[in-house]
């Protein structure tokens, strides 16, 4: 098995829903807590396994927003396993998580150097490192149902815009998306092969923008928008 | 990168200890240097021991969690950080077992056929821990400016010529004969300035992974709106670094007048008239160099993480 995830670059909105409900159950997972620094202080900030970063592509008119959420790639060339001094990093070699055993950390650095894709952070309340651990003690919870054992990100999101599921499988849910939106890989220059797959925002033409000026009476705009709508 | 101050003072002193070591064990084997016997090296070996386990020691105050610091020692196969651990570790008891056949040779001037197995074996374990020290960054593809031959070449041309300055240093206090040594630092100092430069020359050209490539979405300039933080996080605190590219190229020249031209011009003038407190100042002047050298080498690296952030 190769699990991992799809995240769909056209559907997110960058709401951060999955970064809040990853961090709900990771912090008392396996790996948890996920340590927050000064949460009421002036600048809170703290340990979090999935980050949302939202961009501009190209210039107006043609602008749009993406959104690219971030966690562990569980890449299967996973530099951060192999330069680990400890052994604390290791890969899953049944389904290809990519974890740390935090009794074995001693918290040097420097597979988080290894990452280009920042999965990893240091616990400055543990002294280890800690990633995305594809909710590992959800996905294999019997106690769960079905469709319950998938990770807490793709469970939450409001758009349907994470997929979980075996990339070995060509069948699967993950490959089939990955097949037909032509479904790409984060720096794939560095030759990290990273199992989770990004889908590149849909070709569609821009909307149109207004320049200023007088607007067309909102009876016509929503007769025009009922046209384009209504399928005869 | 973020500069620790645990790992420059790790890298310069342990580099200019194993250095040292090796320098003086490879010119008292060869006989290169007259007066150098047994008893001279002896001191030589000593200073070198303690720079370098000033430099192992302070490297542990880099580690979050120092309680698991024995388990760095079992992934030999895989990582160099690992190799460089066990390297280091080795170097003390073979040290060791040489120190002591210096001891016994100090009087008699000819040293046991141990003493001479050991002290190829010091050599090479120095030589070893310092390359190793060098291939950790080096190995790194995530940091375009280190992923280079250069880096290893860097680290192991300044460790023999800080070694070998601060030889020249230990000689004269001894009233050791210099020519050879301060001639063959001036030599070697300005080998590491032409390597340094060349390294400096290599990581000016743009290289590595940007934000398009990370994307995918290669035909559009992209910048970034929000990063979804409302402070600095560890990735930022890390890997980037807010420090002016002026003060850069300012740190560059400190690193060549201290670290390279005044200490070379120094050993010239020791290669001609012997004077030692000269010899003192080249070893200080140098160390600050190499310790700004080193801080530069953090700085001026930058991790693709950057290029999510926009930077």
């Amino acid at each position: 098995m190769k699990l991992g995830l799809v995240i769909d670059m056209d559907t997110c909105v960058g709401c951060h829903a999955c970064v809040v409900s990853c961090k709900q159950w990771n912090t008392s997972g396996t790996l948890g807590a996920l340590t927050d620094y000064e949460p009421y202080g002036k600048e809170p900030n703290g340990v979090a396994f999935n980050r949302v970063r939202s961009y501009e592509v190209d210039e107006y008119p043609n602008n749009k927003t993406v959104n690219m959420p971030m966690s562990c790639m569980h890449c299967e060339t996973a530099e951060c396993v192999t330069v680990c001094p400890t052994g604390a990093s290791f890969k899953r070699a049944e389904d290809g998580i990519v974890l740390v055993d935090q009794d074995k950390c001693m918290g040097c650095n420097l597979c988080s150097w290894a990452c280009p894709y920042g999965a990893r952070e240091l616990d400055q309340a543990s002294g280890t490192m800690k990633k995305c651990t594809l909710c590992v003690d959800r996905i294999y919870d019997m106690e769960l149902t079905e469709a319950e054992r998938q990770p807490a990100c793709v469970l939450t999101c409001p758009t349907r815009a994470r997929h979980f599921g075996d990339f070995d499988d060509p069948d699967s849910n993950v490959s089939v998306l990955v097949r037909e939106r032509n479904g790409l890989q984060s720096m794939p220059e560095l030759g990290y092969n990273p199992v989770n797959h990004y889908l590149p925002p849909r070709p569609k033409p821009n909307a149109p923008t207004h320049n200023g000026g007088q607007l067309e009476p909102l009876t016509d705009r929503f007769k025009k928008w009922l046209n384009k709508v209504v399928v005869r | 990168m973020n500069p620790a101050l645990s790992v420059i003072l790790f890298t310069v002193s342990s580099g200019a200890g194993f250095g040292l070591i090796l320098m003086a064990v490879a010119l008292s084997l060869m006989g290169w240097v007259p007066g150098m016997g047994p008893g001279q090296t002896l001191v030589a070996i000593l200073i070198g021991s303690v720079l370098a386990s000033i430099g192992l020691l302070s490297s542990t105050a880099h580690l979050a969690n120092p309680k698991n610091a024995w388990r760095a020692f079992f992934r030999f196969r895989s990582s160099w950080l690992s190799r460089e651990g066990v390297f280091a570790v080795l170097f003390y008891p073979v040290v060791l077992v040489y120190l002591i056949s210096l001891w016994v040779a100090r009087d008699t001037g000819s040293l046991a056929w141990w003493g001479v197995l050991f002290g190829i074996l010091t050599a090479l374990l120095s030589l070893a821990t310092v390359f190793c020290t060098g291939m950790i960054y080096a190995s790194l593809r995530t940091i375009p400016q280190w992923n280079s031959a250069l880096v290893p070449a860097n680290y192991l041309l300044l460790a023999i010529s800080s070694g070998t300055v601060i030889l020249t240093l230990i000689a004269d206090m001894q009233g050791v004969e210099l020519r050879v040594l301060s001639g063959l630092a001036l030599v070697l100092l300005v080998l590491s300035g032409l390597a340094k430069l060349l390294y400096y020359i290599w990581i000016g050209k743009p290289q590595g992974p940007t934000l398009n490539t990370a994307m995918g979405i290669t035909r559009a300039k992209i910048k970034i709106l929000e990063s979804g933080q409302s402070s600095r996080s560890f990735l930022n605190k890390e890997f980037s670094n807010q420090v002016p590219a002026q003060t850069l190229k300012k740190m560059r020249w400190v690193v060549y007048l201290a670290g390279f031209v005044i200490p070379a011009v120094l050993m010239l003038v020791v290669f001609q008239t012997s004077m030692m407190l000269l010899s003192v100042l080249a070893v200080l002047l140098l160390l600050a160099g190499l310790s700004i050298e080193r801080w530069l080498f953090f700085v001026e690296a930058r991790h693709v993480v950057n290029v999510f952030y926009g930077q």
